[in-house]
């Protein structure tokens, strides 16, 4: 063998050689877990996963930590901003791991399946410690009495009506009990062109209409489908609403696609002009006056059965909090909890978010501002924040079992004690 | 290696016998060192490959098996060896059967008609008739679907398909496409088979550029008709091509998730539902990662049974 190729091939065995080593190197780097919590000079860092941040103003959220790190020194904010959908599965594979971010931005679906986990801690426990006084809190989300999430801001689900489709329909007031409601989707839909009465999202991919658009009617009468904590699906109340509805459904007063539709689609309906009525979150009323600012809707509580007229339940999605039970830092975790309900912070949160304060104590300021969202204000302070899938286990997974029987009662292949039965026992199963 | 020029005059040089010559005991260390190097080098050059493969796919492979075999991973910090309970649990869950009936439907549906569709446009595309220009055009408008995402596609179809949409107008009918439980499989078929039947059209042109000219002149002056020239000439020149492709859109068919899902989520009731679906359902919507890694064993099994023929084919090739 010639010299040259002598040379050649210790090049290339060195080649092979670092190739190999530049592997394991990349590879042992991946696995290689970062050692975050305490920062220079003794300063602390809490990590803060939440999904707030994107749907805020921009820089807005980032101030209220610059807020709180200016209050609390030592004590530093990292914003972990994600989606919703992105900051979930972070979050449940964070939970598996033991690597959860010390405070995190929870929904109250997730609650049950966190707190029995062990992932969450028990904020009972905090704020025994610190002498935190809990009366301002509007709610706390609780697992077997211990409290494990605080709803920092709450989106109420009230009844959107247009205006100008009642009008035609010769309905001059929103309807404020179900034959009123009835009446009017059976009229806006007789309008033909297109319109329907009311709108349904029963998407199996989002199943959340049944917790906003279906269970929100059983809640604007005062009823329950719990009993104890345990599903209870065949009363009285949950029989009545299905009934209603399927009604309203045979009457062709609902708009077609339900079976796949999801919410933002009832928005997109709505603000076009081709739905009467739908229940929704008060967060889309900047959105449907920017996307159609000809539209003129108003905004009601939720109908109530015939002759009502107890407190009334009102749906409501909240951001909520809690602190990772793996974090270093509980304490300073808990600090941040309280300075984002505090009454001065809570309405700031409010105002910027649209929402209503989880704090009792605070007014945002678009309550005086603008009519609607005073209207809505008002519909809060009346009745009472209700949302019974909050702090259910798979609650997400429960409002799918209900939605595919609810599809095969509407689809016309059970009828209502059938398809409540077969739901109370998937959601048995389930407990 | 040097080449040297060969002087064809010169007699040839004796080949050396190879004798064993003494090594000088000095330098033992280093020739067993160089003899060492040489056994490993190699496996140097396999390790970045082998590495990544055992990183990527051989632990999450073995990982997702060995859940399939426990009560609830993730969820229960101390999960415990439950032999085949989870396969029993899903293959006795009606809706798994329903969904392997749907993904049954789907696929095949699908990969026929993608065939079908990609060689007629690519035989469109390859006729003469077509000027260059025009074929650039064509071929452009034809491969759009494909260069969409899944997200995309499902958009865009779910506003097509809407009741209120611009198909319904266009038929002056009020189907619910999607909604309704007699047309949703086939409507999102339909979905697929539009934003999937480019790839086949590609790769068949390709393959039809590709037959020689003489072929189809020879088969024209034994007299055979164009419908003889296709099946006796077109069709076992892509013989080869469409096999393979074939055999890959099957699995990557069988396993659409993403389109199904934005779509119709699985529904109306469980028409839609897929092996995906299902299997998605059960991590992210019970968390019972334990059933839905079983659901995954039982994929990656009927897929392999697709990945043998694929592999079987391309070797036979070879």
């Amino acid at each position: 063998m010639s010299k040259e190729a002598h040379g050649r091939r210790r090049t290339l065995r060195v080649l092979g050689a670092s190739a190999a080593a530049v592997a394991l190197f990349a590879t042992a780097g991946c696995s290689a877990s970062s050692d975050s919590g305490s920062g220079d000079g003794g300063d602390v860092t809490l990590e803060f996963a939440q999904w707030w941040e994107p749907e805020l103003p921009d820089g807005a959220f980032r101030e209220l930590m610059d807020e709180f790190e200016a209050e609390n020194p030592g004590i530093k904010v990292e914003l972990l901003s994600g989606p919703y959908a992105s900051t979930k599965e972070q979050l449940f594979a964070g939970a598996a791991a033991g690597t959860m971010s010390d405070v995190v931005g929870l929904d109250g679906a997730w609650v049950s399946d966190f707190a029995n986990q062990g992932a969450i801690a028990d904020l009972t426990a905090l704020m025994a410690e610190s002498d935190y006084d809990d009366s301002e809190l509007a709610s706390q989300i609780q697992v077997d009495g211990a409290t494990y999430m605080i709803p920092v801001v709450n989106f109420v689900y009230p009844m959107f009506t247009n205006d100008d489709l009642l009008a035609q329909a010769g309905v001059a007031a929103p309807p404020a009990d179900r034959s009123e409601f009835a009446a009017a989707a059976n009229a806006v839909a007789g309008l033909g062109d297109n319109t329907s009465g009311w709108i349904l999202p029963l998407s199996l991919e989002a199943p959340n209409g049944i917790q906003n658009d279906v269970m929100s009617w059983v809640w604007a009468t005062g009823g329950s489908m719990l009993d104890g904590g345990q599903p209870d699906v065949t009363n009285d109340e949950v029989t009545s609403a299905v009934e209603y509805i399927k009604g309203l459904w045979d009457e062709g007063a609902i708009a077609p696609g339900a079976f796949t539709m999801k919410e933002q689609d009832k928005v997109e309906e709505f603000t076009n002009g081709r739905v009467g009525m739908m229940i929704d979150s008060l967060a889309h009323i900047n959105l449907i006056r920017e996307t159609n600012p000809d539209l003129k809707f108003s905004i009601s509580a939720l109908p109530a059965e015939d002759g009502f007229d107890g407190e009334r339940g009102i749906p409501y999605a909240s951001w909520g909090i809690g602190v990772a039970e793996s974090s270093e830092h509980p304490a300073e975790a808990w600090k941040l909890v309280d300075f984002l309900m505090s009454e001065e912070t809570n309405a700031k949160l409010s105002s910027i978010a649209n929402a209503f304060p989880g704090n009792t104590e605070s007014v945002p300021d678009f309550v005086a501002e603008d009519e609607l969202f005073a209207t809505a204000f008002e519909i809060y302070q009346n009745g009472y924040p209700a949302n019974e899938f909050t702090g259910l286990p798979v609650a997400e997974q429960l409002m799918r079992l209900f939605d595919e029987q609810f599809q095969v009662l509407l689809d016309g292949g059970q009828s209502v004690d059938e398809m409540l039965q077969k739901t109370q026992e998937a959601w048995l199963a389930e407990f | 290696m040097i080449i040297t020029p060969i002087d064809s005059t010169a007699p040839p040089e004796p080949t050396p016998t190879p004798t064993r010559t003494p090594t000088p005991p000095a330098s033992s260390a280093s020739v067993r060192r160089s003899r060492l190097g040489r056994t490993l080098e190699p496996f140097g050059f396999i390790a970045p490959t082998a590495l990544l493969m055992l990183v990527l796919m051989i632990v999450p492979i073995v990982l997702v098996i060995g859940y399939s075999f426990t009560d609830n991973v993730i969820l229960n910090k101390n999960p415990e060896f439950v032999g085949i309970e989870n396969f029993v649990t899903v293959l006795t869950d009606g809706v798994f059967a329903t969904a392997i009936g749907n993904t049954l439907v789907f696929t095949v549906v699908s990969v026929i008609a993608h065939l079908l569709i990609g060689l007629a446009f690519a035989m469109l595309l390859n006729s003469p008739l077509v000027s260059n220009a025009s074929r650039a055009v064509f071929r452009v408008i034809y491969i759009l679907p494909w260069l969409f995402t899944a997200a995309v596609i499902a958009v865009l179809w779910r506003m097509l398909l809407s009741p209120n949409g611009v198909v319904n107008y266009l038929l002056s009918s009020d189907l619910e496409w999607l909604s309704s439980p007699a047309l949703a499989l086939g409507a999102v078929t339909f979905i697929n088979i539009w934003a999937g039947y480019p790839f086949f059209m590609v790769s068949l042109l390709a393959g039809l550029q590709g037959i020689p000219a003489d072929l189809y002149e020879a088969a024209t002056v034994d007299g055979a008709n164009g419908v003889q020239r296709f099946f006796n000439v077109t069709l076992p020149q892509l013989r080869p091509i469409i096999i393979s492709m074939t055999l890959l859109d099957l699995i990557w068919t069988s396993q659409q998730f993403a389109l199904i899902w934005l779509t119709t989520g699985g529904g109306p009731i469980n028409v839609t539902e897929m092996l995906s679906t299902f299997t998605y359902k059960l991590a992210f919507s019970r968390y019972e990662f334990a059933l839905a890694s079983t659901s995954a064993v039982l994929i990656l099994l009927f897929s392999m049974v697709l990945a043998f023929f694929y592999v079987r084919h391309q070797r036979a090739r070879d």
